[in-house]
């Protein structure tokens, strides 16, 4: 078992030096997730202009791969419209949890997180902030949990 | 660098070839096992008595005029009477098999609290619990209007006498502490507290299911009035633990659940409730982990105590100097009197990224909050990492660890 293949530069970076870590103002969708196996918290808060994000961000306390995949997430899906942002997280989750195909191309730098897979424990570190970007386009508030 | 002296060696070498869990490897490395605070492993004899259960004695128990429940029963009540020696216990009726620690405090809780306890009532707890041990008395509190009140732990993770006894007071009907933390290995000065709560009026529960492997118990000494704990973390296995109760308390209280074997007559009008400890079990019981459990006290029984508790000690603390002496990690829970538990964080990584790295070396800790959240929350983190050990650890397991840690590090920088 390779840990750099959980592991990589990009995911470390981003796990230190998470990006987008700010709580944007104006925002009209917030969600609160949270892992009860690990404690993972995070507050996500995004400005929808029509169908289009405009801006993402969070805070939010956790491990590496919680970190980095919410931060690489935001980059991701700024700019995008919810649409895209959606298709974006089901082909993320697809990879994961080893369901996709071999269609990582198109998820550009999140491709980084198809380690995940041969750690099944992690899945849920991993789609924690994308479970919460749901949450928070379609349920308005409250809180999201990876139970 | 501190160089930690090694400790006599109990003949741990040998009795490592009796957990048969430890003959292989993990992700191509040998097991290093040391998360026993969560489940120990299982020797060869425990295993082969329980399937010997199910292969020769497999019958109900308490039932038929069968051979096979004569034995099975004979077996099961034998087991009963090792668990009464084990926690020296006066008599057989003050064991009751439950389902582990957990169980026991909630037949505790809901048998005697909902029967005693009243609005304006206390239950004392303290701050080091397993949920298992605050959950069940937030239960019955909500039923009753009992109020819970905690006594606060210290920095290092004790709890002092003295703030236990500040916070008893006439109001106080029930303290559930227990004897050591899961979280963090501290021992508590449970005699002292007994003493005290019963001063006062109160009862005293003592959840031990961390202790039974590494503390010899006494209820009679400890004079408490309920002693909890579980099979699975004494090398028995899971699914199977005791409640001991002094059959004055016991003999007060309603039966927990409702069904077979916990009567002696039933009609529709009335049912009779069978004596102790029967009245506590109702239903087909956990058979052979109570005979497997028996057996686990049986294995364990058959090293010096005195001699499984200096090897823990020294293994204890020889990890706790080589985790002291690893820049950037830091042990949580340093109380003098603690056993078995290392509890740590390390300023390059999260636990749960430390958990798996360590675990990719072969190297099986436990992380997270440990149901011990209000621990975690004393000390401000949301997880900590753990290595816990049993009596089949070594010194080597800790350098396994270590060299683990800095891989760890090697990756995180």
């Amino acid at each position: 078992m390779d840990l750099r293949e959980l592991y990589q530069e990009v995911i470390l970076d981003h796990g230190k030096n998470p990006r987008n870590h700010r709580l944007p103002e104006p925002y009209n969708r917030e969600g609160r997730g949270y892992n009860p196996l690990c404690g993972d918290k995070i507050t996500l808060r995004l400005q929808l202009d029509g169908e289009k994000i405009t801006d993402v961000g969070f805070i939010g306390q956790g491990c590496a791969i919680s970190q980095a995949s919410c931060s690489t997430m935001t980059e991701a899906i700024k700019g995008k419209t919810v649409r895209e942002a959606e298709a974006l997280f089901e082909k993320f989750h697809a990879m994961v949890t080893g369901e996709g195909g071999d269609d990582v191309e198109s998820l550009g730098k999140l491709a980084v997180f198809a380690g995940v897979r041969e750690f099944p424990m992690r899945v849920k570190c991993a789609t924690l902030g994308w479970h919460t970007l749901n949450q928070a386009l379609h349920r308005g508030s409250g809180q999201v949990t990876t139970e | 660098m501190v160089t930690p002296v090694r400790p006599e060696a109990l003949d741990v070498g040998r009795l490592r070839g009796d957990f048969p869990a430890l003959r292989q490897e993990v992700h191509g490395k040998p097991l290093v096992y040391l998360d026993s605070a969560a489940t120990s492993l299982k020797p060869q004899s425990v295993i082969d008595t329980v399937a010997d259960v199910y292969a020769r004695d497999c019958a109900n128990i308490h039932r038929a005029v069968h051979l096979l429940s004569q034995r099975a029963t004979a077996r099961y009540e034998q087991a009963r009477d090792k668990v009464r020696r084990f926690v020296n216990a006066a008599r057989k009726t003050e064991i009751i098999f439950t389902r582990g620690t957990t169980e026991a405090i909630n037949l505790v809780a809901q048998s005697w609290g909902r029967t005693h306890l009243r609005e304006g009532d206390e239950v004392l707890i303290t701050e080091l619990e397993h949920h298992s041990n605050i959950v069940p008395w937030q239960i019955v509190c909500q039923q009753t209007g009992a109020k819970l009140v905690v006594v606060p732990m210290t920095d290092q993770g004790q709890v002092f006498v003295e703030d236990f006894e500040r916070k008893l007071c006439d109001r106080t009907k029930l303290a559930a502490i227990s004897h050591v933390s899961n979280a963090l290995g501290t021992i508590l000065p449970v005699q002292a507290m007994t003493r005290l709560a019963h001063q006062r009026g109160a009862l005293v529960l003592i959840d031990g299911a961390q202790a039974v492997p590494h503390v010899t118990v006494d209820v009679q000494a400890l004079d408490c009035d309920f002693y909890a704990f579980s099979g699975h973390k004494l090398y028995g296995p899971t699914g199977i633990g005791a409640l001991y109760g002094k059959e004055r308390l016991l003999d007060g209280m309603p039966p927990y659940h409702g069904g077979g074997d916990m009567i002696r007559s039933v009609s529709f009008e009335e049912t009779i409730y069978n004596d102790l400890p029967y009245k506590f079990e109702a239903g087909t019981p956990n058979i052979a982990g109570a005979i497997g459990l028996g057996e686990a006290i049986d294995y364990f029984g058959s090293f010096e105590p005195e001699a499984v508790h200096r090897h823990e000690a020294a293994v204890l603390r020889y990890g706790t100097e080589a985790l002291e002496s690893i820049p950037g990690v830091r042990l949580v829970g340093t109380a003098p009197d603690k056993t078995a538990v290392l509890s740590f964080l390390m300023e390059a990584a999260h636990p749960h990224d430390v958990g798996t790295i360590v675990d990719a070396e072969g190297v099986a800790i436990r992380t997270g909050h440990h149901c011990a959240q209000p621990v975690m929350e004393h000390f401000g983190v949301a997880a900590t990492a753990r290595a816990s050990l049993g009596i089949y650890n070594t010194t080597e397991d800790i350098d396994a660890l270590v060299r683990a840690l800095h891989k760890v590090k090697e990756l995180f920088g």
